[in-house]
């Protein structure tokens, strides 16, 4: 990496999921240098355990679909770097009417001490998983507590799971739970699933077969065990007439909290939620940075793999679109 | 050092009957996770060189190891100092991490 660090990106990207992927292939086809910083491979969907809205592929393994992009977008020369961000900088000042050529370039600090330079940035660092908060979640990660059931349902053959959430991740991730387990309970605060209709029609079946029950208006309040691991979650609300519910493990899918703390710190506005502001560009209120994907605020409410890309490509058409205005006037045709 | 592909066959005496520390990841093929700390792993055998002995085990070939361990997650990093258990770590860490815990068990 050390002849890399000599030389100023066009555009670093900061993510590696499909917002972060999506705009590195754009980027490539606009001859922007471009590099990505991953932290997880495949980003939220790389865990997944099937997609099946994603055009062109009936159903594939969240994992399968986002090495096909990984692959994409590496033979058009994106560059990907598997070591996390830990600080951005920003050296110089943008383009203004007084002087037609920006000076400016953001660095780009990782973990394991290098340095890189671009000229612009993007923004596509997802979500974190959110944790319930409750006693014995922390003590039993690892001994019955789970954020990820494509990784962790095949430990629970022929045992009792519950599903904590209601959204497409947790009620996918309740279906893949039940191909293993003996019975799978949904834990919902709401009083209705917001998954799409075609998870919870494989959700239903699971019901009637016996195997899947679902407990709504109810909150997990502690998960206790006998320190080796789980035994009983206890619930917030009676369910048939007893406050704890015998499991032996809990998966966790109760989405995700913005991963904005870089954003945050180099300036980059939010709203009250930590979702980076954006407007339909994809433009931050940095000039040169922009964002997209699960960490923004567009569209808030519908993180979709889709519209993730969208946003990705929309991203990269803004730097491209940036870049040329930074370039001395002749070179723009004026 | 290399690291060491371990099976129900060999983990006792490479594991248990190890003088020093020593670091096994148990992973499964499934499990996206892993294949990001994969290579993460190798790295760090290859940076730390002799001071650590380093092992996976692929809890589907080695279900024996995987469930004496209490395996209920993957990835989950055990690190055995004597071929006693003194740590463990569930989920992907970055290379940095890793070490930084080893070396807490080499003083």
């Amino acid at each position: 990496m050390d002849s890399n660090k000599k030389m100023t990106y066009d555009l670093i990207i900061i993510g590696s999921g499909p917002a972060g992927l999506t705009a590195s292939i754009y980027a490539s086809r606009y001859n922007l240098n471009n590099l990505v910083f991953g932290k997880k491979i495949g980003g939220t969907i790389g865990l997944a355990y099937k997609v099946e809205n994603y055009p062109g592929f009936r159903s594939i393994p969240g994992l399968d679909l986002m090495a096909k992009i990984e692959e994409h977008s590496k033979d058009l020369g994106g560059q990907i770097v598997y070591d996390p961000v830990q600080k951005i900088t920003k050296r110089g000042e943008p383009a203004s009417p007084m002087s037609n050529r920006g000076e400016q370039d953001f660095i780009v600090y990782t973990l394991s001490g290098q340095t890189y330079q671009a000229k612009t940035i993007i923004v596509a660092t997802g979500t974190e998983r959110r944790t319930l908060g409750i006693n014995g979640e922390n003590e039993y990660l690892g001994k019955g507590v789970s954020y990820c059931t494509t990784c962790d349902a095949p430990f629970y053959k022929d045992k009792i799971v519950a599903l904590v959430g209601g959204s497409d991740g947790a009620i996918s991730g309740a279906v893949h739970a039940a191909e293993y387990a003996k019975k799978v309970y949904v834990i919902y605060r709401k009083n209705q699933l917001r998954a799409e209709p075609a998870w919870i029609n494989e959700w239903k079946n699971i019901e009637v077969s016996g195997k899947g029950e679902a407990i709504y208006n109810t909150n997990i309040i502690e998960i206790k065990g006998d320190g080796q691991k789980i035994t009983q979650v206890v619930l917030d609300t009676d369910y048939k007439n007893q406050k704890e519910l015998v499991v032996d493990g809990v998966f966790i899918e109760i989405g995700g909290v913005p991963g904005t703390s870089l954003a945050q710190e180099m300036g980059i506005e939010m709203n009250d939620e930590h979702f980076i502001k954006v407007d339909k560009w994809m433009d931050t209120n940095i000039p040169g940075v922009f964002a997209a994907g699960d960490c923004t605020d567009f569209i808030y409410g519908f993180a979709q793999m889709i519209t993730a890309c969208g946003m990705g490509a929309l991203a990269a058409r803004s730097a491209y679109v940036y870049l040329r205005k930074e370039m001395a006037p002749q070179q723009r045709g004026i | 050092m290399a690291v060491l592909y371990l099976t129900d066959d060999n983990f006792e005496k490479e594991t248990l009957n190890n003088k020093g520390i020593m670091l096994v990841d148990f992973w499964a093929t499934w499990c996206p996770p892993c294949r990001m700390l994969g290579p993460i792993i190798e790295e760090v055998a290859k940076e730390t060189g002799d001071k650590y002995k380093i092992g996976k085990v692929d809890v589907d070939q080695a279900n024996e190891t995987a469930s004496k361990h209490s395996i209920m997650s993957v990835p989950t990093m055990i690190i055995f100092k004597d071929g006693q258990e003194v740590d463990r770590l569930v989920g992907a860490r970055p290379k940095e991490e890793i070490i930084e815990t080893l070396e807490k068990y080499n003083k």
